[in-house]
């Protein structure tokens, strides 16, 4: 039953990291950049909802509130520093973006104190198997919103002008920018996109789970993780090992402890690295 | 590697200026040394970061396994480990000065040795990753580290581990200047090793790397065999600082102090960089600017540090990527025995 309780659970919190997943696949396959400073994004995010909920608004309108907060706060980034590190090496941008998380690691903490928080949505509880399995409802509404949003997004992508403008600028930036696409406002729309992406995991995770300060880089971790296993551009891709990357987690909780926990995650990520590297290297290629 | 008359005169300069400035400067020991610490995880980053063009976030791993080693080392040659690390900060155990002195000695060879073995067997599987996935693969590596040591039991888990307090041995300047002498020794060891390296064929091996690894390897260089090397050279050097900043603190935390990506992680590759990524002396002065800036400035921003921190990241990588050294190389190629030729330059400025 443990392991029924801990799969499920798994799944429902994957579902949530394939969404931080998804925004940063957004990014760095159109803008080639990889974001450290993502799961700041998100507890910023989150910190956004447990606000409302202090002021005594239902933290769950945070998951409207908080995305559109954030796409500013994506816009505002991108116009003073990302912009800048776009076309330049990876590990410019990886630094620079390091140094954004520790600017918003400590600027949380001053503003919101480091103390571990989290928005009660008096969602209750729902019992499976004759309450042998515990499932809280607020997670089994984060997955569905998550999922609406992923959905939702989708479409948009395929449909909308700004989507093809993104779509068309990912496969070849040069060429779309002599077809007349303006591509700085695609760039710029793209982390907004991302950002507000992340507002809307941050605000289910400040219902679901607890938020801190000091808790992004794990969320950064995870997403990079679950794009490299997925590929650029696979949304399937990006689900399925979202959701198994959560009940590895919670099996890694459950086995070795929660003292582990985040410990297994960056020990996971660097096993997953070395794998595709000798199995590549079977093909004399390297990760690209 | 033969030194010309400058550099004679710079070298022994900066020597004499080493071994007098505890005594010129009483009150700021303790910075001067954490300085030397600093120039050497600044100086062996470039190694591979600025040399080889594999920018590492995870030379902290061996810092901090350095650290917890040597003060492992240290107490458990004469006391059980275990019990000591119980005991906290009380002192139930006191080293007498002969046994701190040789706990210290073998602390100390056994931090450079073992992060240099840990290198070497790690160091072909990590080394096969490129560019980014090696740079995130590292940081992993580092957060894994501090994540993992902060749950064992035997060297302190989440409360940290006291390091043997310094004995008394009559004076109380005697503690500051023991460890000033042994980092400036190992800082100047480190020094003599990596001009050593940087004058010989190695360096240009590295430097292909960097710039073309695949060409290097159809030229017939066994690159991943330098990438080791190279690395476990880096990992020797930020073992031994680690051991003696283990020492200097007084106190090891494994996400605080030992493998802190937060704070040293990042120092040592901005330090580089702002000095001037592959170049001998652009760590150096990297390092030195920037300790002073820190040291100068920290206690104005009262708890900001962070957020200054933040900044100062993104302003260097953004404006300032070529460092110190690579703002002087534009403004004066003459003086890096650079020929630039004259109608070059007129036509590149009438271009601008």
């Amino acid at each position: 039953m443990i392991s029924v309780q801990a799969c499920l659970d798994g799944i429902l919190l994957g579902i949530l990291f394939a969404l931080i997943a998804y925004g940063m696949a957004l990014q760095w396959g159109v803008m080639n950049i990889i974001n450290i400073a993502q799961g700041d994004l998100v507890i910023l995010g989150g910190y956004i909802a447990y606000f409302m909920y202090l002021y005594g608004i239902h933290p769950a309108w945070g998951v409207i509130v908080s995305p559109i907060i954030m796409f500013f706060v994506g816009i505002a980034i991108y116009k003073l520093v990302i912009n800048k590190v776009v076309d330049r090496d990876l590990f410019i941008s990886i630094l620079a973006t390091f140094g954004i998380s520790i600017l918003f690691m400590q600027l949380m903490n001053f503003a919101f104190g480091a103390d571990v928080v989290l928005a009660n949505s008096d969602y209750g509880t729902t019992m499976l198997f004759n309450s042998n399995v515990v499932l809280p409802n607020s997670k089994i509404f984060s997955a569905f919103i998550s999922i609406l949003f992923a959905i939702c997004l989708v479409i948009y992508m395929k449909k909308s002008k700004l989507g093809r403008a993104i779509r068309a600028t990912a496969q070849n930036a040069r060429a779309a920018k002599i077809l007349g696409v303006d591509t700085e406002k695609v760039y710029a729309a793209t982390f907004g996109i991302n950002a507000a992406l992340c507002g809307v995991a941050g605000a289910l995770i400040s219902i679901t789970f607890t938020i801190h300060p000091y808790m992004g880089l794990p969320y950064t971790i995870r997403s990079f993780m679950i794009v490299i296993v997925a590929g650029l551009g696979n949304l399937p891709g990006v689900a399925m090992s979202g959701m198994g990357l959560g009940v590895f987690e919670e099996f890694a909780d459950y086995i070795l402890g929660t003292e582990f926990r985040i410990g297994s995650v960056f020990l996971l990520l660097v096993l997953i690295l070395v794998y595709r590297r000798f199995k590549l290297s079977r093909k004399r290629e390297y990760l690209k | 590697m033969s030194l010309s008359k400058n550099n004679l005169i710079l070298y022994s300069g900066i020597l004499i200026f080493g071994i007098a400035a505890p005594f010129l400067f009483p009150a700021f020991k303790v910075q001067l040394s954490i300085l030397c610490v600093l120039i050497v995880l600044a100086t062996t980053w470039n190694i591979q970061g600025g040399e080889m063009g594999y920018n590492s976030f995870g030379n902290i791993l061996f810092y901090g396994l350095g650290m917890y080693l040597c003060a492992s080392v240290q107490v458990g040659m004469f006391f059980p480990l275990a019990e000591w690390t119980e005991s906290g900060g009380e002192k139930t155990f006191v080293h007498t000065p002969a046994q701190f002195f040789q706990g210290m000695a073998v602390g100390l060879i056994v931090a450079a040795v073992v992060p240099t073995i840990v290198a070497g067997l790690i160091g072909y599987s990590i080394l096969g990753l490129r560019g980014h996935y090696f740079a995130i693969c590292t940081l992993g590596l580092g957060v894994a580290a501090g994540e993992i040591s902060g749950g064992i039991e035997i060297i302190g888990a989440g409360q940290g581990f006291t390091t043997p307090p310094f004995p008394d041995v009559g004076s109380l300047d005697s503690r500051g200047e023991f460890f000033y002498f042994l980092s400036f020794f190992v800082l100047v060891l480190t020094f003599i090793a990596v001009r050593g390296i940087y004058s010989t064929r190695f360096k240009l091996i590295l430097n292909a790397i960097r710039d073309n690894e695949d060409k290097a390897e159809a030229m017939g260089i066994e690159t991943m065999k330098y990438k080791i090397v190279g690395w476990m050279i880096s990992a020797f050097f930020c073992g031994l600082a680690g051991g003696i900043m283990g020492g200097l603190v007084g106190y090891i935390d494994s996400t605080d102090v030992a493998f802190d990506g937060r704070e040293m992680g990042v120092f040592m590759v901005l330090m580089a960089i702002l000095g001037g990524k592959g170049t001998l002396w652009g760590p150096i002065i990297g390092a030195t600017v920037f300790h002073i800036f820190k040291e100068g400035f920290w206690t104005f921003f009262l708890g900001w540090q962070y957020v200054a921190l933040g900044v100062l990241i993104v302003v260097i990588v953004i404006y300032f990527p070529e460092g110190i050294m690579g703002w002087l190389r534009e403004k004066y190629p003459e003086r890096f025995g650079e020929v630039v030729d004259e109608r070059d330059r007129k036509a590149q400025v009438e271009l601008k």
